[in-house]
This record gives structure tokens, sequence and C-alpha cells, in this order.
């Protein structure tokens, strides 16, 4: 003991000064620290995006304060410990998505909400955000590693159905990010390399077939929707209005509030999906970079989180929920810059918004109680 | 813990990392993406897109498309499109922008007449939301004169222009409204339901009728065209156009002169009158009178022209054809002894003596027939001919509710059976069960026997009756009710043929015995022909056989005991008068049903206008044939 002593001498003083402040809240500084700033940059651009509108400024601040309060609640639950209740969980989402789409209210076409008397609206899709993760790391992480074929099929029906079920909302944003965050558990499970190629290989080889089968007017569809512009009265016309927003902003944009595209009107949904044309043109390059390089700094450190976890089920679910923040960031960007078709995802912590920040919070309160519960090296 | 089991687990957590490992490549491949694209956007295309939002002088403007037309069923044209030049605001190119709206309002003032509900209307549509630079229109339909004063100022004017635009126009008008519909010009409420990047210019939308059942179809895909302008957005050169695709051209079954001879015989009365082509199901005939002018509605009829027409006691905007309920009263007594004899309930040799009333019990209410002293010894043939009320009390009495309605179903009562006019309502066809929800009261004895002569909570519409009519000529057989004839002379059998909902229909009248039919058919021909019967006077004199019914609809209830006197009953409390029938009577060109409200017997108000009906188009066309046969002999 002694011996180990003298080559670790840091070790007793840490072992006297017993746990710090961070670990008895199991807050994560370093994630903390990182979602702030970038909230509170994403505010100063919501300011100007909603058109100097300090009613939407407050509105956002108490939904982040709502939703910073549901992060801290959730980082003192040790998932691990209430595993057992996540299928029903899963279930019951399930149930509710079934019940949007028999009495589920909304607008323009899409009916994604759900009324229930009592409650306030919601919309569950949000919550399956979070449960289809939760329920691929519990059912795989009892499995054997790398995961059976037929445990992977099972996994991929468990992901299929509420996607299936959002995709008919319809909501395509959303069925996206809840499919892909399915497929990275599936593959952080150790999904075996020939699988995942022979995965990606059927699918490349179905496209054409399902092209066939399909009738006139839905292929006409798919090819306004993968190239919006060529319909510039519809779709089109935000992609080629944001382009000039974003182009125009140069490397160091027009200034705060100075954006002529967002305050003349000709750039719509200023304040929630195309917030980062905003962005880009009032504050230029620099702007977005500023915010790319704070986004990506939270992507290394729930990679950290999860290479830091021992347990399986804690692996799979904090590195899945990474890389479904990393979906947010890169196909809101890609959307609004022209280079993905246009499908609702929004900017994490920026857009406006009280649903998506909630259940962002959540998922990184997720990480953080996973960090709190790492192994302590002492 | 066994040594093999910690080192899978060790391996484990290695390719785990490794994966992490991978996922971060992702990360900064797909960021380095992004960056770059931020790059090429901000950096490599600055210049462009820095000009593009300087001036925005590129411009993408939408050209609508032109509204397909609306052709009767030999061609003649009840929709066209004419030129109509508005005037407009581009608010962001006005002096002083959209502060100086104001200003120049006042200065149009001075020279084209604006009054306060152009500019009650034209802030409206400014609040609506729409694109930047996109033109708001002040005022419609201006005339020569009104141009020319205004291309004189337009130089101190910039921002204001005169736009011409295709509207609609509807060159035989008023007869046909109730038939076609008409378009107007498009509201918050629509705009909200529209797909707004095809509607963008747009301005006009089916309202009713016709018009806006074939909206889709009508209105066509918008086109666009990137133009660039002058600051005072004077278009100076197109760069590129993508043409609209114009609208379908619909034909209708409507004939147009069976249609203005139909407005005209109705014209001083309120009622409708609808024609059937019992081949087809396809509506030759649809007026309902007052009517009024669709034109006005197109550009925006004025306040005080559209208050008259709806503070009007008759009702012009009220499309009695479709939505008119009537008790269809004696018309129904054909479906009631069909529905007698083919239940099996009734014998078909059942005959009663008629003292002129009817009893449920003895020392009872009295149930009237309509002659005083009774028709005598009555059969199921004489019941029609002479509409023998009694006969109809008593076989209600024995038969009960069910089976009546029942067979009334199954010839289209209760239920909207047109395929393409949305404001038909299916009226009501009254089951015990109604009464039970809608009346709370359960169904009574009495209640069975006014249903019996089509009375009581029984009502129809003309469509519905015409629709009866159809069936009964065709000895059961349906055909789907429908305005559509052809769409870009594709001929619309059924309107699932272009995508849309069929309305539910019955299956064809399958009567146990077909020989049913004829006896039905042989009492209606003799309605018209026989020597006593109610239709007699306009069967007479004809060169070709028909069949029919009248009835006569009682609006108010006759007490007990009091002799009826249609003189002394305010005009309102007169008889509706009805018909239905074909012709001819062998092989039907024509089914039709005429409600005259308020006409007093449908013997004298109804069944002579049927009359002509059946002569114009049955010896309109054997001559127009004649003409032809004339014409390719002298070839």
């Amino acid at each position: 003991m002694a011996d180990f002593q003298r080559w670790a001498p840091d070790a007793q003083k840490h072992l006297k000064q017993g746990p710090g402040l961070w670990v008895k809240l199991r807050l994560d500084p370093f994630l903390l620290v990182l979602l702030l700033a970038i909230m509170s940059f994403g505010l100063l651009v919501l300011y100007s995006g909603s058109g100097s509108s300090e009613a939407a400024v407050q509105k956002q601040l108490i939904r982040y304060g709502l939703a910073l309060l549901g992060m801290v609640i959730i980082t003192q639950i040790n998932l691990r410990n209430v595993q057992r209740w996540i299928p029903l969980f899963y279930i019951i989402g399930l149930l509710l998505l079934l019940a949007v789409l028999l009495f589920g209210v909304g607008a323009k076409g899409a009916q994604r909400w759900l009324e229930i008397p009592g409650l306030p609206r919601f919309q569950p899709s949000e919550v399956m955000k979070l449960l289809v993760p939760l329920t691929l790391s519990w059912y795989l992480s009892s499995r054997p590693r790398p995961p059976h074929l037929i445990h992977v099929l099972v996994a991929v029906v468990l992901v299929t159905l509420p996607v299936l079920l959002i995709a008919k909302q319809p909501d395509l944003g959303t069925a996206l990010l809840i499919g892909s965050s399915g497929a990275f558990v599936i593959f952080f499970a150790g999904l075996l390399w020939r699988y995942l190629i022979a995965a990606i290989a059927i699918g490349a080889a179905g496209l054409p077939l399902l092209w066939t089968g399909m009738r006139e007017y839905q292929k006409q569809r798919v090819i306004t929707f993968l190239d919006p512009e060529s319909d510039p009265l519809g779709a089109g016309w935000n992609i080629i209005q944001s382009k000039i927003a974003i182009g125009s902003g140069g490397i160091d944009g027009k200034g705060w509030l100075q954006g002529t595209q967002s305050h003349l009107d000709f750039l719509p949904e200023t304040h929630t999906d195309f917030i980062v044309a905003v962005l880009a043109e009032e504050f230029g390059l620099m702007g977005v970079c500023l915010l790319l390089t704070l986004y990506f700094l939270v992507l290394i450190r729930g990679l950290m989180i999860a290479g830091a976890a021992t347990h399986p089920f804690d692996r799979m679910l904090a590195a899945s929920l990474t890389l479904t923040f990393f979906v947010y960031v890169a196909v809101n960007i890609g959307m609004v810059t022209g280079l993905l078709p246009v499908v609702g995802v929004p900017l994490p912590l920026v857009s406006y918004g009280g649903t998506a920040a909630v259940t962002l919070m959540a998922s990184l309160g997720i990480l953080m109680s996973i960090h709190a519960r790492r192994p302590q090296r002492t | 813990m066994p040594w093999s089991k910690m080192d899978t687990q060790r391996q484990e957590v290695s390719q785990f990392r490794a994966r992490l490992w991978w996922a971060l490549l992702l990360i900064v491949i797909v960021f380095v993406g992004l960056v770059s694209r931020l790059v090429y956007l901000q950096v490599w295309q600055y210049e462009r897109y820095a000009t593009e939002s300087d001036d925005n002088r590129q411009q993408l403007q939408a050209i609508a498309p032109t509204r397909g037309l609306i052709y009767d069923t030999n061609g003649a044209l009840l929709a066209g499109n004419r030129a109509s030049h508005s005037l407009t605001l581009v608010p962001e190119q006005l002096i002083g922008g959209r502060r100086g709206i104001d200003n120049v309002l006042a200065e149009l003032a001075q020279v084209v007449s604006i009054d306060q509900n152009d500019v009650k209307r034209f802030n409206r549509r400014l609040n609506q939301p729409r694109r930047p630079h996109s033109p708001v229109a002040l005022r419609f339909q201006l005339n020569p004169t009104e141009i020319a004063q205004i291309t004189v100022n337009q130089h101190r004017l910039p921002g204001v222009r005169i736009v011409p635009e295709l509207v609609r126009f509807y060159p035989l008008d008023k007869g046909f409204v109730h038939a076609l519909g008409y378009v107007g010009r498009i509201n918050d409420r629509e705009l909200a339901k529209l797909d707004s990047a095809n509607y963008s210019a747009t301005h006009h939308v089916g309202k009713l009728g016709v018009e806006r059942f074939y909206e889709t179809e009508l209105h066509g895909n918008v086109g666009y065209q990137t133009v660039e302008t002058n600051a005072r957005g004077r278009v100076l050169q197109v760069l590129d156009r993508f043409e609209p695709v114009p609208g379908k051209d619909i034909t209708l079954f409507l004939d147009a002169q069976l249609q203005q001879t139909a407005a005209k015989l109705l014209e001083g009365k309120r009622g409708a009158i609808v024609a059937i082509d019992p081949k087809t199901g396809g509506v030759l005939a649809m007026a309902s009178a007052p009517s009024y002018g669709a034109n006005q509605f197109v550009t925006g009829i004025s306040n005080a022209n559209y208050q008259a027409l709806r503070g009007s006691d008759d009702l012009p905007l009220f499309n009695r054809a479709l939505r008119g309920r009537y008790p269809p009263a004696s018309t129904v007594k054909p479906v009631m002894a069909i529905a007698g004899m083919d239940s099996g309930i009734i014998s078909r040799k059942y005959s009663l003596w008629d003292p002129g009333y009817y009893q449920l019990t003895e020392g009872g209410r009295l149930y009237r027939d309509w002659k005083e002293g009774g028709h005598g010894r009555v059969d199921m043939h004489k019941s029609i001919v002479e509409s023998v009320d009694t006969y109809y009390y008593a076989i209600a009495h024995i038969m009960g509710n069910d089976p009546m309605t029942k067979y009334l179903a199954q010839f289209g009562l209760g239920q909207v059976t047109i395929a393409d006019q949305p404001e038909a309502t299916k009226a009501v066809l009254p089951t015990q069960q109604w009464k039970r929800i809608n009346r709370s009261a359960s169904w009574f004895p009495g209640d069975s026997l006014n249903l019996g002569i089509g009375q009581g909570f029984l009502s129809a519409t003309p469509t519905q009756l015409a629709t009866m009519a159809m069936v009964l000529a065709n000895k059961g057989k349906w055909h789907q009710i429908r305005m559509i004839k052809a769409i870009d002379d594709q001929p619309v059998e059924k309107v699932s043929d272009i995508g849309r909902n069929d309305p539910k229909q019955p299956s064809d009248v399958a009567l146990e015995r077909s020989s049913d039919w004829n006896k039905i058919h042989s009492a209606m021909i003799d309605v018209m022909h026989g020597k006593k019967g109610t239709g007699r006077r306009s069967g007479a004199e004809s060169s070709y056989k028909m069949a029919g019914k009248t009835g006569t609809a009682q609006v108010l209830g006759i007490k007990q005991d009091s002799t009826y006197d249609a003189a002394t009953i305010a005009e309102r409390f007169r008889d509706h008068g009805l018909y239905i029938g074909w012709a001819p009577a062998k092989d039907p060109v024509i089914a039709i049903a005429v409600i005259i409200e308020n006409g007093g017997g449908g013997s004298s108000a109804a069944a002579p206008l049927a009359r002509k009906l059946f002569d114009l188009s049955i010896l309109g066309a054997q001559s127009k044939a004649k003409a032809k046969e004339g014409a390719q002999n002298d070839g």
C-alpha cells in the first residue's frame, strides 16, 4: 500500500476530498457549459429570427428552464435500475402513436399531437425518440454480443414499428431520427460488419425495385422531395431563399439584426427549422463555425462518456444518443444549405419549440447520469 | 470471475471503442462536408448571393393556369373565360413602401373610382400571408377609360400595375347557376385549405356545384417564370419559363336547350325541375327558381346586390333542386305499390271499397282521401291512376313502416346518390329509429299511414325524385346520377374513374316477379293517357306515350271536419304541386321530377311543365334526327 501511495501521491488526496459538488449533483460540467453556450447563442439568433420578438425569447427561456429542470431530475435516476419498466413504456408509446393516427390533431395535413383531457397537448413521437434507444439498449444488452441474427431482426422490428407509425402522420424528420437512433444501438451492440454490409447492399438493391413499383404521382413526389428546386413555388422556395440568405452572409455576416433576407420576410420559418440561415446571414461563416465547434465538442464529450461506461446498456445508450444528436445537426444544416431534402428536423437547442428541447435535454441528462455512474478510478 | 469471461468482456469493450472511433470518423467527415458547403456558399458563391439578396431584381413569378371550360352535352359552352383587367399594387415597390399606401390610394382615387369597400377588401388581402413583391388587387374589371387613365399616370405611380387576367364567364348565366355553381375570389378560409404553391397565381376557386366539385380538374397546374426587373418592378427580361398546365375541359350531360326551357317554365314561380337520362344516369337539366346571375359573383358582387339576394323571401340563393326538402306526396305511390306486392304482404289482387276516408279504428280519426265521397271499388291499378289515398292508407296500415322505408331506400330516398353535386342533401327517410332520435317519440300507426301517401316525416329533394323516376322507368336498373359526361373527351362512367369517391348507391331493384314492373308501368301510363288519369290533360294529344305520377303535397295540416279551400289560405300555405314521370313510356330517354311550391295540385301545376320538356327532348330530337336523315339523303 505504501508503495502504491508513493507511486500515486494524488490518489490519497482525492480520497480525502471525497466526491465534489458536480459528482454530488451528478451533472457533467463540460456538457452543461457547452449546452448553456449553445442555448445562449441560440436565443440571440432566435431574437433576430423571430422579428425581434421579446415574447418569443421569453417563452423559449421558460422552456429551457423547464427542460433543464427535467434534465437534472433525469440525471438523478439510474436507468439501469429501472430497466424492467422500459418494455412497458415502449408498448404504451406505441399505443399512443396508434392513438395519434386515429384521433390525433394537427395542422397542414399532418396529425402529430394528442389531446387527452386533463393533460397538456403532447407529441407521442417525441417520447419515442428516447424510448426507442432505451428499448433497444435494454433488449440487446441482455442478449449475447455480438447479437445473433434473430436478435438483430427483433431489434429491427422494434425500431420499424414506431418509425412506420410516425412516417404515416406524416413526420419524416422524426421518423428519420428515431430510425437512426435504433440503427446506432444495433451498430454499437457489435453488429457484425458482414450483416451491416449485407443490409446496405439489400437496401441499395431494393431501391430500384421500389421505384419501378411506384405509381407516377408517387414518383413525382419523390422527385420534388429529392430535388425541391424543381418546384420553386412550393418546396423549393424555402431552399432558394435560405441559400441566398446563407451565401449573402459571407465570412463575417451582415451583423446581428441586420439580415435582409430574414427581416424582409423572404425567408420562411426563420425561427424554427431554418434558423441556421438567419445565423449564417447575420454572423457569417465564422458564426456558423463557432456553433459547429460547440456541437462538435458536445459530440466528443458524448463519445467519451460512452467510452468510459462499462455496462453494455450504458455504453450502447450513450453512444446512440450522442450519434442521434449528431444526426439532428447534420440533417438540419444539410437541409438548410440545400444538401439534403427538406424534412422537419430542428437545430438542436437553437430552434424555437418546447417539445424538441425537452427531449434533447432529457437525452443529455441520460448521458450525464451514465457519466456520473461510471466506475471511479481511485 | 473466470478468465475466459473477463477476456471476452475485455474484447467486447475494445471492439466497442473501435466502433466509437468509426463514429468519430463519420462525424468528422460530415462536419468537414458541412463546413465545405458553407465555405462554398459563403465564400465561393458570395458575390452571386450578395447580389441576389441586395436588389432582389430576380423575381420568381407564378403564372396561373387557364381554367378548364365546361360544355353541355352537345358542345355548347356553359362556362368560359374572358379577359378582365384589374388594378393591383405591389406594396414593396410603392413610393414610401408599405407606409406609402395611403398616399397612393388617395392619388389613385383621383384617377379611377375606388370606394370604401374596395379599400376594405384591399386591406384584407394585404394582410393575408403572401410573398414579397407579389401584387395585391385593388379593383377588378377596369373599363377601357379607366385603363387609359391609369396608364397615362403610371410614371408617377411605381408599383401600381394593371394586370390582365382571365376570369370565369357564364354566357348563359342565370338559368344555369344552380346546375353549374360558380367561381369566386378565394377567401381566407379557402386559402388555408388550398395548396398554396399551386394557387399562388390563381385568384378564383369553385365555390359551388360542378365548379366546386371538379375544382382540381378544372384548375390545372401553376407555371412560373424567373424575370429580371428594374427598380420599379417592370419586367426587363424573362430568364426562364415553365409553362402552366391548363385545367381540363369538362362536358356535362346537361342539355343547354332543355335547361333553358326548364328555367323559363319556372319563371315567376318557386320550384325546381330535374331531368335525368335513364340510359346513363346523366343529369339533363337541373333548374331551381327563383335563380340569380352567376357572373356577378366571379368578380365580387356588390354588398347591396348580395344583401338583396340573401334577404329575399323567395330564397333565390337556395338550390331547391339539390337541397329543397319536399313531401313527395302521391309520387311515392308506385313505389308503395311495389313494396306491398313484392314483399308479399299485399296480394296483387287486393282491392277495397273507398268511402273517401280511412280509419285505423272504428270511430277514430278520419284519414281523408283527396276526393270527397271516395272512388268506389279500388284495385292497385286504379289506385295509381286516380291516386287513391285510401288504398295507400290501407296497405300502409297492413305493411307497417319497415317494408315501405326499405323499398323507398332502394329507389334512392334518404340518401345522396348524385355523385358530383357537393351541396346535395339526403332529406329524411323516417324509420322508427329516426323518430326516436329526432322526435323523441315512438312510431305510431298514424305515422305509417302518412308515410303511405308520401306525407308526414318523409321528405325528398327534386333530384331524389327524378332519380326515383329513373329507377322506375328502368325497371329497377340503377346508374350513377352525375353531371359529368366526359373530361377532356374521356367518357366518365363513374366519378371513381377520375379518382373520386363514388357515392353509396343502392343495387339494382330486383323484384320477385318482374311482371310487377309492367303492372306499375301500365298504371303510370294510364295516369297520363287513361280516361280518369290524374295527368290526362298533360298527356293528351301526343304522338308518343309517356308514364308519370302526379302529387299534391299539403303544406298545412288540414284540421278535422274543416273543408279545404285553396283560395282562402294565404298563397304560402297552398299545396305544392309535384310530378314524376318519363317518356317515351317504352323506351325512355328522359325521366323527370317537377316541383312547384304552392302551385296547387300536381296535375295542374307540375305535369304540364313536364309535358313541354318531354316534347322538347323527344320531338325536338326526332325532328333533329329527321333533319339529319334528310340531309344525308340529299347528300
